[in-house]
């Protein structure tokens, strides 16, 4: 077995990955025009920064990081319920779910 | 041990993330995302999160993605439209985006010095007792606030939800 670029994982990494998954959350809720693809990716930056607010719960030796990543959970699970109904009619009022054709609110 | 769980876990959910925003068809996405929440579950348990992990897994890649997945299944959603109507927006993002990756992790780097190495055990304090007692006695009045909201949640999704009664 080759050996591993590093003995040990720096808390650093932990928080880069954070950030690289947000980033991507944020791309996809630019780029893409499902608008259940767009609730997943807010639901993906939800989960990087829980994975930051662990990690820096480690660094502390604190259990306070874990509470609010717990907090964020619960929101975002009565945040989905209360979206996908929302989703749910709007579709049933336009047939759609393309974000660029849900335009009554623009200007 | 630790290092390869954590790389290969932390390239699991950097890839199913790129896959869920690349996909066309939201079927896809949704089995991606489920992916790197079960990759950030094993992460969490790297560091020490145990109560947080087995959340992760139960509200996050159970309830809330069945959640997505039957309302996916019930719109009978189908894949995206082709065509970029923003090109300029692709072109000008992503270098954008990756330098903004780039600046925090500079700043990430030269901040969060002398952080310790994480290493599997090294935070014992995430167990379910700990998580309990914490949010029973310091975090009381936020969790029976956070308990009105997903009561006002159920009830905001009803009212969409139903069906008008003529």
């Amino acid at each position: 077995m080759p050996p591993l670029p590093v003995s040990q994982i720096p808390l650093n990494w932990y928080l880069i990955l954070s950030a690289t998954l947000f980033l991507i959350g944020v791309a996809g809720f630019i780029y893409r025009r499902n608008i259940i693809t767009i609730f997943m990716c807010i639901e993906l930056m939800l989960n990087a920064v829980n994975l930051s607010f662990v990690a820096l719960s480690y660094q502390w030796k604190q259990v306070d990081g874990h509470i609010f990543s717990f907090f964020v959970m619960v929101v975002a699970a009565a945040e989905a319920a209360v979206g996908l109904a929302i989703i749910l009619t709007v579709f049933k009022n336009r047939q759609t779910l393309e974000v660029d054709e849900i335009s009554s609110l623009r200007n | 041990m630790d290092v390869i769980l954590f790389l290969v876990f932390s390239a699991i959910a950097v890839a199913c993330a790129l896959n869920l925003v690349v996909q066309r068809h939201p079927i896809s996405s949704a089995i991606s995302l489920v992916g790197v929440m079960a990759s950030l579950a094993i992460l969490y348990l790297l560091l020490g999160g145990e109560f947080i992990a087995m959340a992760q897994m139960i509200v996050y890649a159970g309830a809330i993605m069945v959640l997505f997945v039957f309302t996916i299944m019930l719109l009978n959603a189908g894949a995206e439209k082709r065509g970029v109507k923003r090109p300029w927006a692709v072109y000008l993002g992503i270098p954008l985006l990756t330098g903004l990756l780039g600046i925090i992790s500079f700043l990430v780097q030269g901040q969060v010095q002398g952080s310790p190495p994480v290493i599997l055990g090294g935070f014992t304090g995430g167990a379910a007792g700990d998580v309990g007692r914490a949010l029973f006695t310091r975090y009381v009045l936020p969790f029976e606030v956070v308990s009105v909201l997903v009561l006002i949640a159920i009830l905001g999704a009803m009212v969409l939800a139903r069906k008008e009664i003529e």
